[in-house]
């Protein structure tokens, strides 16, 4: 029996977000980025670790500060991403890892590394809600590389089908949750309240005044509310999904306090906050 | 304060007033009035409010870069909050300075920088009955497209 190869780490950074309206990747918990969370729970069990973005998003400095495998494939999607990691170094296997897992912990990780299946294409979780392969909480053998070639020149871009039809060893997940990821503001919400009373943090209340189309959208013009948004870009869409704001964030400033503030300084008790839509003096 | 709101209609005689210095060889002002349209729809009316905490705030460095930029002697900018009639003086810059060209060139940074950054909103309302936020309605529904192709819409805040 040959030595399986070594296994590096793959964060893939280049999804659309397209339900979160934000780029998920940046998104905080406990004050620290999806993405750092990401990259410092891989590095934890190997190394070394790379991010794995699409060529436009290579500057942004959420990811520019990491090691990155930028996309050498012209079709889209988590294939893309896995197959220029394997075009960099073909002789590893890649624990990839998607960026919209909050509560994936270290104790997940272990137990994949350790049911790891070498002569599989892949090992993954198996899904605790559809039964059906996680492939985006994976390992990701040598092996593969070529059988992915061929899937992608055949049109086949989903990587769960892929592993329903090739073989994978499947690995039944202990902690349910870990596994679960998010895909909306309202998720967000809910997954920042979980981990945060988890961390025996208190909600905080914060002042929310509101102007013009902010307020006509919200039906009022302050609340006070309790939240754990860590700044205003999470509180941001926290609100929307209560508020069913129709303004992006980028078309917003913030203010704190009375002040411009920029989105991701963190929030404190007793802050007033104030969203700011396109502005029409004169 | 060299930026203030008023409620009631502004007394653009007082406000030149308060630019009157004897070094001074003459002073520029603008008006902004309320037209009966824009867009192609017929205004009626107009309604203005402004978050003011930072309004003031926003407006005064905008002074104070004013006097900095160019060698004038005083700025002022008051702008009317409320329900505003077409004809109705919606915003007034004046400027006072030795020469008249610093007079025109602050003026008009203080007015351009004004409508930009200082949080006021605007709500049309038309004569055929509809009403609307400037540069809030038609960008509101327009992004959420764009957000599905995942590139940041860099939306100007003003036209």
């Amino acid at each position: 029996m040959t030595t399986p190869a070594p296994v590096y780490g793959l964060i893939l950074a280049g999804g659309q977000s397209s339900r979160m309206q934000r780029d998920k990747a940046s998104l905080e918990y406990l004050g620290q980025s999806q993405l750092d969370r990401s990259f410092a729970l891989a590095h934890r069990h190997v190394s070394p670790v790379f991010v794995s973005v699409r060529a436009d998003q290579a500057a942004e400095p959420t990811r520019a500060d990491k090691p990155l495998i930028v996309d050498s494939f012209e079709a889209a999607g988590p294939i893309a991403g896995i197959r220029s990691a394997f075009a960099r170094f073909p002789e590893v296997a890649w624990l990839v890892l998607a960026c919209d897992l909050p509560f994936l912990t270290d104790a997940a990780l272990a137990q994949l590394l350790e049911e790891r299946d070498p002569t599989a294409l892949a090992t993954a979780y198996r899904s605790a809600h559809d039964g059906l392969p996680e492939p985006l909480c994976a390992i990701w053998e040598p092996a593969a590389a070529a059988v992915l070639a061929q899937a992608q020149a055949a049109g086949q871009t989903c990587p769960r089908k892929f592993l329903i039809r090739n073989h994978a060893k499947l690995v039944e997940p202990r902690d349910r949750r870990a596994l679960d990821n998010i895909n909306t503001p309202e998720e967000y919400a809910e997954a920042l309240a979980a981990l945060a009373s988890e961390t025996r943090q208190d909600p905080m209340h914060l002042k929310i005044q509101y102007y013009a189309l902010m307020r006509e959208q919200a039906g009022r013009s302050d609340e006070t509310i309790e939240t754990y948004a860590p700044t205003p870009a999470a509180l941001y869409l926290e609100l929307s999904a209560r508020h069913g704001f129709t303004l992006a964030r980028e078309q917003l400033k913030v203010a704190v306090n009375s002040e411009f503030s920029d989105w991701t300084r963190p929030l404190r008790a007793g802050d007033a906050i104030v969203f700011i839509p396109p502005v029409a003096g004169g | 304060m060299q930026f203030r709101f008023t409620l009631s209609a502004i007394d653009t005689l007082s406000a030149r007033a308060e630019l009157l210095d004897a070094s001074a060889g003459g002073y520029a002002s603008f008006e902004g009035w309320v037209r009966d349209h824009n867009e192609g729809l017929a205004v009626s009316r107009l309604e203005y409010e402004a978050f003011e905490a930072l309004a003031v705030k926003e407006g005064e460095r905008i002074i104070v870069e004013a006097l900095r930029r160019f060698p004038i002697k005083h700025a002022l900018c008051v702008h009317r909050l409320g329900t505003l009639a077409i004809g109705d003086i919606a915003v007034w810059v004046g400027v006072s300075s030795a020469h008249r060209g610093e007079a025109f060139d602050a003026c008009r940074y203080i007015i351009d920088e004004v409508k930009h950054r200082v949080p006021i909103w605007k709500k049309e309302h038309y004569v055929n009955g509809d009403s609307g936020w400037v540069n809030c309605e038609r960008c509101a529904t327009a992004p959420r497209r764009s957000h599905d192709h995942d590139h940041d819409h860099d939306h100007d805040h003003v036209v």
